[in-house]
């Protein structure tokens, strides 16, 4: 509960509330032992506010407290209070005291009178339970009855000097009348706001048709506080004050973990997948597959095994299933585990406010570490556009505080097509991812693409991928660019073709010239085998040759010798020389 | 006078403050003048009997409870205007007995 708070310091002199967000707006709760104001029209929730302030004081804080009916009998408050899970008939009458003043139908007044009998009742109780807290429902109730200003004054004055001296910390429920709350004007009830030391007003509205709650404090000696109006809605467990961004809170846990996007090209192009509890916004046309985006991170999260929440703002979560199916993301199996919850929130209505508690205390309840919601535009489809940027802000910082990772899928108006997907809840701004889809329309096609627009922290691809969806899942495809044109869809396969065959005929060349030079290699080594015999042929030729020559000069040295010998004349050795 | 009921009366007041003081004073007048030797009247201060206003649920003060005869009635304030209280009671102005 006080994840969140942190730029005020909480001291002890504040009684909390129990109210989330409500003790955040205030640093801490009611002043203690000083006396509060609570100012608001029919059905602002009064009451139920009083109610949480007593259970919180008996619950948490060891202070009991009495609760002091001018309206309602305190059993029909408390049977209201059933609704509630605050276990509030364990508390009564030890922790919680009721003590019934509403004035008596019968009791016939004369003349002015003052409520010292009351208090003289209350301090006994006080004293009997050693109560700390102590709510005065609707005083107006009992002040009508004072003949005039001066007394009404005075009774008021005694009853804050009673808290006061008590050191009770009180809160008054007065009603305003009229839709616009302006206590300043109503007379004589306007000079308790100068009196009390923390002043309230509740007010429940319509905007554009959607109920509005909002709570503002106006004042609160001694203490910051946060003064602008804050939406509230009444949930199950009573007041919830939603709480925009406070400056200087603690930051989250910021994790490095990445999770697959159930696409896996996806996960290259952003470097890994988006990091646990990022918050990723999917824009886009209608049709141009940001569901099935969705359906495919929920079905690889419960793949881990992680709880997920999946809200559907479009159609019903069988239908949702049915579509997923149908390009091979099967998430029936998981919520027949358990695992995923789908949940359509078409059935939810009310105002954007009302959304994000419900939304909340669904994946609280889920326990759900993912949650998908789509489109989160429909949140500012009603109620106004002003109100719903904040309860985006505020689903992204919730998501973040919790670790829990958020993929938005947001609906871009098609008037709006030409600036390049500025998503009316301005998340965009907010979203750690924002990947976004479109068509492009070429050669009588239309073809989805998909782009990372941002991804803060990881290095993320700056192509246009298309995006096929197909039997056997999703998948992202290269597109072509030719002479500057992205090329997608038909283009792209005739592209593909028309590479596959350019690439098989440069096989087939090659292979072609292989041979070739296969052929031209084996003639010259025939042809060198040839021209070696020759030489051999040639080189015995030569040998014969010679010897030949040989045999002829030695013939004729014989005959020389046999000549000589036959003349006889001279000596034989001069032959030799 | 036998005829006449016994007017019983409880007074819760709270200390000597202006409001009890002045609702004791009007009542005590109111009874002498249209009540006399038929009343009784038991103050009951609630700075003493704190528990006893809590259990009687006597928030307002002054606070008269008329006991008897029944029913029981009950009047806030300082009872400034007889003629009121003549009418609630259904008691005939004393000086038209006389």
């Amino acid at each position: 509960m006080t994840t969140v708070a942190a730029s005020m310091v909480k001291t002890p002199t504040k009684a909390i509330t129990g109210i989330d967000g409500f003790d955040q707006i205030t640093g801490g709760g009611l002043p203690s032992g000083r006396t509060t104001l609570l100012v608001g029209g029919p059905g602002s929730g009064k009451t139920i506010f009083a109610l949480q302030f007593l259970v919180a004081g008996a619950r948490t804080c060891a202070e009991p407290g009495i609760f002091v009916a001018f309206e309602e009998t305190p059993h029909r408050i408390a049977s209201n209070a059933q609704g509630f899970e605050w276990g509030l008939a364990a508390l009564v009458p030890e922790q919680i005291f009721f003590l019934d003043a509403q004035p008596l139908a019968e009791t016939m007044q004369s003349g002015s009178f003052d409520l010292i009998g009351m208090l003289s009742a209350l301090d006994a109780q006080v004293e009997h339970m050693g109560a700390r807290r102590v709510v005065f429902d609707a005083l107006d109730i009992v002040l009508e009855l004072l003949p005039d200003a001066a007394s009404k004054r005075r009774e008021i004055n005694r009853l804050h000097a009673w808290l006061l001296s008590r050191k009770l910390t009180g809160l008054i429920t007065l009603k305003a009348s009229g839709p616009e709350t302006s206590p300043m004007s109503q007379q004589p009830y306007g000079f308790m706001q100068f009196m009390v030391d923390c002043a309230i007003i509740l007010s429940h509205g319509v905007v554009m048709g959607v109920s509005q709650r909002n709570v503002r404090v106006q004042k609160y000696r001694g203490s910051a506080f946060d003064e602008n109006e804050s939406p509230f809605v009444i949930g199950k467990s009573g007041f919830d004050v939603a709480i925009t961004r406070t400056l200087g809170r603690v930051d989250t846990m910021v994790s490095s973990e990445r999770v697959t996007t159930g696409v896996e090209r996806l996960d290259t192009m952003l470097g890994g997948g988006y990091y646990r509890g990022a918050s990723v916004l999917i824009t886009g046309f209608p049709g141009t597959a940001k569901t099935t985006l969705g359906g495919a991170f929920a079905e690889a999260a419960c793949e881990r095994g992680e709880r997920t929440l999946f809200v559907s703002f479009d159609s019903d979560g069988a239908e949702v299933m049915r579509n997923l199916a149908s390009v091979s993301i099967q998430l029936e199996r998981f919520t027949e585990s358990g695992l995923l919850k789908m949940v359509s929130a078409r059935t939810i209505t009310g105002s954007a406010e009302t959304y994000l508690v419900r939304i909340k205390a669904l994946a609280t309840d889920h326990q759900a570490r993912c949650v998908v919601i789509d489109p989160v535009s429909t949140l500012s489809s009603s109620g106004n556009e002003i109100t719903a940027r904040g309860v985006a802000e505020r689903l992204i910082d919730w998501s973040k505080a919790y670790g829990i990772t958020l993929v938005c899928t947001s609906l871009l108006d098609e008037m709006r097509s030409h600036s390049d997907g500025g998503a009316p809840l301005q998340i965009s701004t907010l979203a750690d991812t924002w990947i976004h889809l479109n068509y492009l329309v070429q050669a009588g096609e239309r073809n989805r693409g998909m782009s990372i627009i941002k991804s803060r922290g990881t290095a993320h691809s700056n192509q246009v991928r298309e995006l096929i969806l197909s039997d056997s899942g999703v998948t992202l495809a290269d597109v072509y660019t030719a002479g500057g044109e992205v090329l997608m869809g038909t283009l792209r396969w005739e592209k593909e073709s028309a590479e596959r065959v350019a690439k098989e005929g440069a096989v087939v060349a090659g292979e072609l010239l292989r041979v070739r030079l296969d052929a031209e290699e084996a003639e010259l080594q025939v042809r060198l085998k040839s021209v070696e015999t020759e030489l051999v042929a040639k080189q015995a030729e030569k040998k014969l040759l010679a010897r030949s020559a040989e045999g002829r000069e030695r013939g004729l040295s014989l005959e020389r010798i046999q000549m000589q010998e036959l003349r006889g004349g001279d000596a034989a050795g001069s032959a030799n020389e | 006078m036998s005829d006449m009921p016994l007017y019983q009366f409880r007074l819760f007041t709270a200390g000597s403050t202006p409001n009890s003081m002045q609702a004791l004073a009007n009542l005590s007048s109111f009874c002498r003048a249209h009540l006399a030797g038929r009343h009784e009247i038991d103050i009951v201060d609630v700075f003493d009997h704190p528990k006893r206003a809590l259990s009687e649920g006597i928030f307002l003060t002054p606070t008269l409870v008329k006991l008897s005869p029944l029913p029981v009635q009950r009047f806030v304030g300082t009872l400034n205007q007889p003629e009121q209280l003549l009418a609630a009671l259904g008691i005939e102005p004393a000086r038209n007995e006389n």
